[in-house]
């Protein structure tokens, strides 16, 4: 009766506090600091993906139906990876940067010192649940903290998962998940934490930076947005579509922050992307016995053409599309789906699966700008193509609207590149391709504006984490009198030429041959 | 003055902050400004705080023409973009990082530094090529007037704008959406900026302040060192603005066997530097106004704390002046050692061994700096890694305010967030990640449908393992 009692026991207020007083105090033992004990846990962190690969994928495709290629690259190689990254050069990130001192504080020696935050807060989303827990963990851990996880509810099979996971793998005194939902979440946000990186979206995040707010925590927001493609003409149509279809329905069916929300092209060039196929087969030889400068001759590339092959002819029933998370969102879609203006634009797919939350891949053609799936982040299977006159265009409609997380242009133009790089405001672009550059840890990953603050991936997850703390040493020599009172015009005259840098202006001064 | 943000917002958009020759221009602007109005800066901040022109220029006129040099010549430098490797996996393709504008941004200043903490941001903001929107203190009201009426003639008004008033348009400004927004105050009013933030999601930096330590262990070398070490302390408690200022030394730290020496050091300093008593008074500034005088004044009616007055404790209300003054161990739970002084009273802490002041320090809320002023190694580097401060300096107060390379910010309740020489650059930017790809190579397997080899391949891809692929693609490895 007992564990009955504490199994319902509420995370609470209280149990919030507990939780982390608890690894406040382990931060201060300075358990999480130890080189050693960062090591450790970070090799557990392996341990647990090597020894756990068939109940993760497992976890994934309960809470997505995600298939599992999606899960093995995209939660678990990807991060362990980012695990075996951090192993590497910890010790790297973890030494001292030396910084320039000038003559202004001559003699003295300057650097900048990496410390950990202390106790830190993650919560993840449901859609990349493993690996939107696990990486920012990593970099937390990396860095020396003391870690509270906060896996989504939404996808509760990994969050239980990881519940189990972590505490038989990692040191349970220094880090933590804590499952639960808005009341669990709201409990844990009351609490002082030294930093807290939320993954989600705008709403919640307005709700975490103002409860972050009240204790003056600094916060990383990785949100989302509209990610936008553009297509410009006089590309290979086939390799532009096929990385739109990988980054768009590859990517757990177009439920992720990076995936292409909408395409933008020009009124011409967009029958070439939807162009009814003549022959599927005739796509079928032509991708694997001829060279791709032929296929770009015979023009017959299609999202159409290549979703099939990708798909099938029933994608509803296909296994490598994730479903839909849930209800929820299913009746989201449907209704930026079925608005009157929009319904009528489908071009290819529409077909959905009510009872096993599946819509197929939909591409659609011209919808108006002031329909709903113009105006909110789609987050899932569904594709308009927005039509402009000149592909210049595209910029300022990108630019009309908030920032996003990611930005993709195809186009072998060199003067557009630039062009795009220049105006469009994102995250982070890619060009000739989507979503890779979330695997370049050398890249800086995360938003601006609406899409969020902050970055991590690699070293930038390190330095999330850390506070850079600078230090000078000075020593006793070299005191000069001007820096006291009584203040004097000759001390003026000095110290104008000491902040001013010039050594020359220094002895002219020191002689009393410049003027005040 | 919702015309005056939707006008910056404009010229944000159109362009007119962009290119590098508009920033050298607006940053060469600032520094004619400064060079051609050194006097009525002078005089501006004499009259707010009774700042003598040596103060004013070694710290806001002279650290502000540091700055804006600075960024001239390292401008092109921090805008150009910066290349990330890229494995092979990816070829061909190039990845880099390129600084971009934030858009609009809101600054606000504090009264004490009323110049530097206004003007240093705004330098940083216009060199990352943001429009930007400045509300400097209205309790330095001088000063304040001096920005509002001279920048207009220096600056590019469609891209630049001061804004007048107190709290209230404070408040009224932070309804609005912005790009960044940049406060340097107390962290009461910090809470605030950052709640109002919240609603927009617009990214903050908060610089605050906190009860600065110095941990005193140089006493017993050389006579020489201590008479430096009580110089800079001097220096460092009453020479920024009457100790009115966020880095300024709070309280002292140092061994009970010691205190007497350090006392009588002190003493024959603050004589030296700054007078006899109260009535003659020199090189120093006065108390802002009537209200941060009562709150000082009142630090001291605590009878326990007034018993531990062992110099100074004089004031003048009329001349808005309190005396430099040094209290010996006042209690611990009294109100002039848990908040932060902001002014010209200097509590020392005893303590049985120096090393004690490592907890005393973490038992308060992480301050803007640490000092320390000693020369054992061993100890440096405790003070280092079982310590946290958005700074520390050793044997020496103040001037890392002027090294460009360090990171000037808190940590915890003294802020988040920092800025100085290119710090300042990369606050007021966003760093665009960019990849560039090629069409050629494709590479099949990132393609469903699935198979077994398909997932081999990209498990091999991801490790970097090109021997395994060739062995996979030759056959040699079976899925």
């Amino acid at each position: 009766m007992a564990s009955e009692v504490e199994k319902k026991a509420v995370f609470d207020i209280d149990s919030a506090k507990e939780v982390v007083q608890e690894l406040r105090a382990s931060f201060v033992a300075g358990k999480t600091k130890d080189y050693e004990w960062r090591r450790t846990q970070l090799k557990a962190m392996l341990k647990l993906m090597d020894e756990n690969e068939p109940q993760i994928v497992a976890a994934l495709r309960d809470d997505l139906s995600k298939p599992e290629l999606e899960s093995s690259i995209y939660e678990i190689a990807m991060l362990k990876n980012s695990c075996k990254l951090a192993l590497k050069k910890m010790k790297h990130w973890m030494m001292p940067e030396k910084a320039k001192t000038s003559l202004a504080t001559f003699p003295s020696s300057a650097e900048i010192v990496s410390e950990p935050l202390g106790v830190v807060l993650v919560i993840s989303a449901w859609n990349y649940p493993f690996l939107l827990s696990l990486d920012p963990v990593i970099g937390a851990i990396a860095a020396g903290n003391a870690i509270v996880l906060k896996p989504s509810e939404i996808s509760p099979a990994t969050a239980s998962l990881l519940a189990k996971l972590v505490a038989n793998y990692m040191d349970s005194s220094c880090i933590k998940v804590v499952e639960g939902a808005v009341p669990e979440t709201t409990a844990l946000l009351e609490q002082k934490w030294d930093k807290i990186m939320y993954t989600g979206n705008g709403r919640i995040a307005r709700i975490v930076m103002a409860a972050a707010a009240k204790h003056l925590t600094p916060v990383v927001l990785e949100l989302g947005g509209k990610c936008p493609v553009i297509v410009d003409s006089g590309i290979n149509l086939q390799v532009a579509t096929r990385r739109i279809i990988a980054g768009k329905w590859g990517c757990n069916n177009g439920q992720a922050c990076i995936s292409p929300d909408y395409i933008i092209t020009t009124k011409d060039y967009a029958v070439e992307l939807v162009r009814l196929p003549v022959y599927v087969y005739i796509c079928n030889l032509v991708l694997f016995n001829l060279s791709s400068q032929a296929l770009f001759i015979l023009q017959v590339d299609s999202f159409k053409c290549e979703l099939e092959l990708f798909y099938g002819k029933n994608p509803l029933e296909s296994k490598d599309l994730s479903r839909v998370v849930n209800s929820n969102h299913f009746a989201r879609l449907l209704k930026l789906l079925d608005e009157d203006k929009v319904s009528s634009k489908i071009v290819y797919g529409g077909e959905r699966d009510k009872s096993n939350l599946k819509i197929a891949p939909t591409v659609l053609l011209d919808v108006p700008q002031d329909s709903l799936i113009m105006n909110e982040e789609i987050f899932g299977p569904l594709l308009p193509i927005i039509t402009i006159d000149k592909v210049e265009d595209s910029f300022d409609l990108i630019t009309s609207g908030t920032k996003p997380l990611a930005a993709y242009m195809f186009t072998n133009n060199k003067k557009l590149k630039e062009k795009f790089v220049e105006k469009v405001s994102a995250g982070g672009l890619v060009i000739n391709d989507t979503t890779v550059h979330l695997a370049e840890p050398t890249l800086p990953f995360g938003g601006v504006g609406d899409s969020g603050m902050g970055a991590y991936h690699g070293k930038f997850s390190f330095d999330t984490f850390s506070h850079k703390k600078a230090v000078l040493y000075r020593s006793f020599a070299g005191d000069a009198p001007l820096r006291y009172p009584p203040y004097t015009n000759g001390k003026l005259r000095l110290l104008k030429s000491l902040l001013g840098g010039s050594i020359l202006g220094i002895i002219r001064a020191l002689m009393g041959w410049s003027k005040a | 003055m919702e015309k005056s943000i939707a006008k910056l917002r404009e010229t944000f958009k159109n362009g007119g902050t962009k290119s590098i020759s508009w920033r050298k221009s607006q940053l060469k602007a600032l520094l004619q400004l400064i060079n051609q109005n050194e006097d009525s800066i002078f005089k501006a901040l004499d009259q707010d705080l009774g700042k003598s022109p040596v103060e004013s220029y070694r710290d806001e006129v002279g650290v502000l023409k540091k700055s804006v040099t600075y960024t001239l010549s390292c401008l092109e430098k921090w805008v150009a973009p910066k290349k990330a490797e890229v494995p092979l996996l990816f070829f061909p393709a190039k990845a880099e990082v390129m600084p971009q504008p934030l858009g609009v941004v809101l600054i606000f200043s504090s009264w004490n530094f009323p110049f530097t903490l206004a003007l240093d941001p705004l330098i940083g903001a216009i060199s990352a090529g943001n429009t930007v929107l400045l509300k400097p203190s209205d309790l330095a009201p001088a000063c304040m007037s001096f920005l509002v009426e001279t920048i207009p003639k220096y600056l590019d008004n469609k891209a630049i704008k001061v804004v007048a008033g107190g709290a209230d348009i404070g408040e009224r400004l932070l309804q609005l959406k912005w790009d960044k927004i940049f406060f340097t105050g107390s962290p009461r009013v910090g809470r605030l900026v950052m709640a109002a933030a919240a609603k927009h999601l617009t990214p903050v930096t908060l610089e605050l302040g906190g009860k600065c330590p110095a941990i005193v262990d140089t006493l017993s070398t050389t006579p020489s060192k201590a008479k430096v070490t009580a110089k800079r302390i001097v220096g460092g408690k009453w020479g920024p603005c009457n100790g009115q200022a966020c880095i300024a030394i709070d309280y002292l730290l140092v061994e009970e066997k010691l205190a007497s020496a350090l006392i009588e050091l002190l003493k024959k300093t603050i004589k030296r530097f700054y007078g006899e008593n109260i009535k003659s008074l020199k090189s120093i500034s006065r108390i802002v106004n009537e209200h941060q005088f009562q709150r000082l004044v009142n630090l001291l009616k605590d009878p326990n704390v007034a018993d531990s007055i062992v110099y100074g404790g004089s004031v003048d209300e009329e001349k808005l002046v309190i005396e430099p003054t040094i209290l010996l161990d006042p209690p611990l739970d009294s109100e002039i050692m848990s908040e932060e002084i902001f002014g010209p009273l200097l509590p020392i802490i005893t303590l049985k061994n120096i090393e004690e002041s490592i907890n005393f320090i973490n038992s308060k809320s992480n301050p803007l700096v640490i000092y320390a002023f000693t020369e054992d190694e061993t100890f440096k580097k405790r003070i280092l890694s079982e310590t946290s401060s958005g700074t520390v300096t050793f044997n020496d107060s103040m001037v890392q305010f002027l090294c460009d390379s360090l990171p000037f910010g808190g940590v915890g309740q003294s802020g988040f967030g920092r800025y100085h020489g290119k710090y300042s650059f990369d606050t007021f930017s966003h760093e665009k990640s960019i990849l560039h790809r090629g069409f050629y190579p494709e590479i099949e397997p990132r393609y469903p449908p699935w198979t077994d080899f398909k997932l081999l391949f990209i498990k091999l891809a991801y490790e970097f393992d090109y021997f395994g692929l060739i062995l996979l693609l030759l056959g040699f490895k079976r899925s």
